[in-house]
């Protein structure tokens, strides 16, 4: 047997390692590379919108719904009353401020309140059963038929406003950090048993880092119903002083100012976009690097 | 040629010239048995002892209870009866499956387990450049294990384990997932870090090509519940080289052991 007829590898020279990434190649890296259809495409969906929004307002909404056109103003005649003139916008901001306020303070305990709950609750079998079906029960209960109630016995706040904030967005947080801080691989559960290391160390080093993706999912599906609650809430707290976008807008509703109204509504859509954002963004920086779908 | 003994608790004896292996086994199993909590029968009266610088393999076919004894031998799982003698913070465990953490890189995986023992820092990452050196995966240091291949990240594994340098090595069919052609460089990876650290080598596989090339003794396992029926000694010199396959003699101990576990499976 002589050797020059058989190449082999000795292990940890570079030659193997070279040798085997050639046999066995690595998955390749996606490129992030700039595409003009990422922003064409949005663009002229865009366009398409608000041409269609523009012929609704001239002739759609009386051939269509024999409704006035000015029930749906121009695009044009919406920038420039509701965001172009001093007074509206500085009302729709003041209520974009109070509105981003509250959901932001609302999403902050539900993400405190939430993740704490799923710990205790991926920690003992027993807690878990103790305390998911009341969260179920939150969940399933119509946060628009608690409201009233809260309303009436608390008054228009921001306390109550931000409560119902929590009662809708915290039920994402705790459901998915627990299925994520469960979701760890069984062999590497095995890894971090024979090393025995401590309760605290397995939670930190191991199921905390794998529910990163759910715990992100979570969170951006939570954002999105703080808005929402931040909204509803402000339907029945009127009477409050630091008016919401709902509030602002409920007013201009009752003074039959079109533009103005869906000014607001353009307004809090841009929020919930920002947020969905920012979390898409947050996912990406945390996660990405290292998870399969970043999206 | 191989030699057969049926003497599953006979007097170890150095295949490999090793004039400085210690008397004493590493680990020892003794009438180890173990029914789980279902009634699964995983594993009947099994004894067999491995010492320092021996590699045993154990073949038999899936799920003839082989991962059963690594889990009891690591200490993961207690058995039913009987009694495993090893010194646990020695054992170092190569898992099925590369088990590396998705959000570390090749370097902080290696660093892994060192880091949980409390290592300091300067020294774990001393250690995790030179085994990432010995399992040739300089330059992959900053890679996340979705970068990597199947057979890449086994030897991410088995760099890990390394760190801590072990004194007993169990190995869980760990090359079960990659192709032949990896795991035969795997095998030469194993069989080198074999020759050089001189470890306890405990490894579980369905193939009898890989035990006859990696080890000093194969055992056969029977169909469930596992119990050792056949143990050849495997007379071939350290380093070994790829060609080895090719031996003649290496075909005659694999056709050997082929017909016991037939033997043991019909």
């Amino acid at each position: 047997m002589s050797t020059a007829e058989f190449p082999f590898i000795v292990p940890g020279t570079d030659a193997g390692a070279v040798e085997d990434t050639v046999l066995d190649a690595p998955p390749p890296t996606p490129q992030d590379k700039f595409e003009w259809n990422t922003i064409i495409g949005p663009l002229v969906t865009f366009v398409i919108f608000l041409a269609i929004w523009e012929w609704m307002h001239r002739t759609g909404m009386r051939m269509l719904f024999d409704k006035p056109g000015f029930l749906l103003p121009s695009p044009v005649t919406v920038v420039d009353q509701a965001f172009l003139r001093h007074k509206p916008r500085r009302k729709l901001l003041g209520g974009l401020y109070w509105t981003a306020f509250v959901s932001v303070i609302g999403l902050f305990l539900s993400i405190v309140v939430g993740m704490t709950l799923a710990v205790i609750m991926a920690r003992a079998k027993w807690a878990e059963r103790a305390v998911y079906p009341y969260l179920v029960a939150l969940q399933a209960t119509p946060v628009l038929a608690v409201v009233p109630v809260i309303a009436a016995v608390f008054g228009g706040g921001l306390g109550p406003r931000i409560f119902v904030c929590v009662m809708i967005s915290i039920f994402p947080i705790a459901s998915n950090t627990l299925f994520g801080l469960l979701s760890a691989d069984k062999g590497q559960h095995d890894l971090f048993t024979l090393s025995e290391v401590s309760r605290f160390t397995r939670l930190r080093k191991l199921q905390f880092p794998s529910a990163m993706p759910a715990i992100f999912t979570g969170f951006r599906i939570a954002a999105g119903l703080a808005v929402v609650g931040a909204v509803v809430g402000e339907q029945f707290f009127r009477q409050g002083s630091k008016p919401g976008i709902g509030i602002v807008i409920e007013e201009y509703r009752q003074k039959i100012k079109f533009p103005e109204i869906y000014g607001g509504l353009i307004i809090i859509a841009g929020l919930g976009v920002t947020v969905f954002l920012i979390f898409g963004w947050l996912t990406k920086v945390v996660v990405g690097h290292w998870h399969e779908s970043n999206r | 040629m191989a030699e057969q003994t049926q003497d599953q608790n006979g007097a170890p004896t150095m295949v490999t010239a090793m004039d400085d292996s210690e008397p004493t086994p590493a680990l020892v199993f003794n009438g180890v048995s173990m029914v789980y909590p279902d009634g699964t029968h995983a594993l009947s009266e099994t004894s067999f002892s491995v010492h320092p610088g021996e590699f045993v393999t154990v073949v038999g076919p899936s799920g003839c209870g082989k991962s059963t004894l690594l889990k009891i031998a690591s200490g993961l799982n207690p058995p039913t009866t009987g009694f495993v003698s090893v010194e646990r913070s020695k054992v170092g465990y190569v898992f099925q499956d590369a088990t590396l953490l998705q959000w570390r890189n090749v370097q902080h995986n290696v660093e892994l387990l060192a880091e949980l023992q409390g290592m300091p820092k300067a020294e774990r990452h001393h250690r995790a450049a030179e085994s990432i050196k010995l399992v040739g995966l300089s330059g992959f240091e900053k890679k996340y294990p979705k970068q990597l291949s199947g057979g890449m990240k086994m030897r991410a594994s088995l760099a890990r384990t390394l760190v801590l340098d072990p004194e007993v090595f169990l190995f869980d069919e760990p090359f079960g997932a990659v192709d032949e052609i990896t795991r035969e460089r795997l095998n030469d990876e194993v069989i080198g870090l074999f020759g050089r650290e001189r470890f306890a080598g405990l490894f579980i596989t369905h193939s009898i090509g890989e035990a006859v090339f990696l080890s000093t003794r194969v055992l056969v396992m029977s169909a469930r519940p596992g119990r050792i029926v056949a143990e050849f000694k495997v007379p071939f010199e350290y380093p070994r080289r790829p060609e080895l396959r090719f031996d003649p003699e290496f075909a005659n101990l694999s056709g050997q052991i082929s017909y016991e576990l037939r033997g043991a499976h019909a």
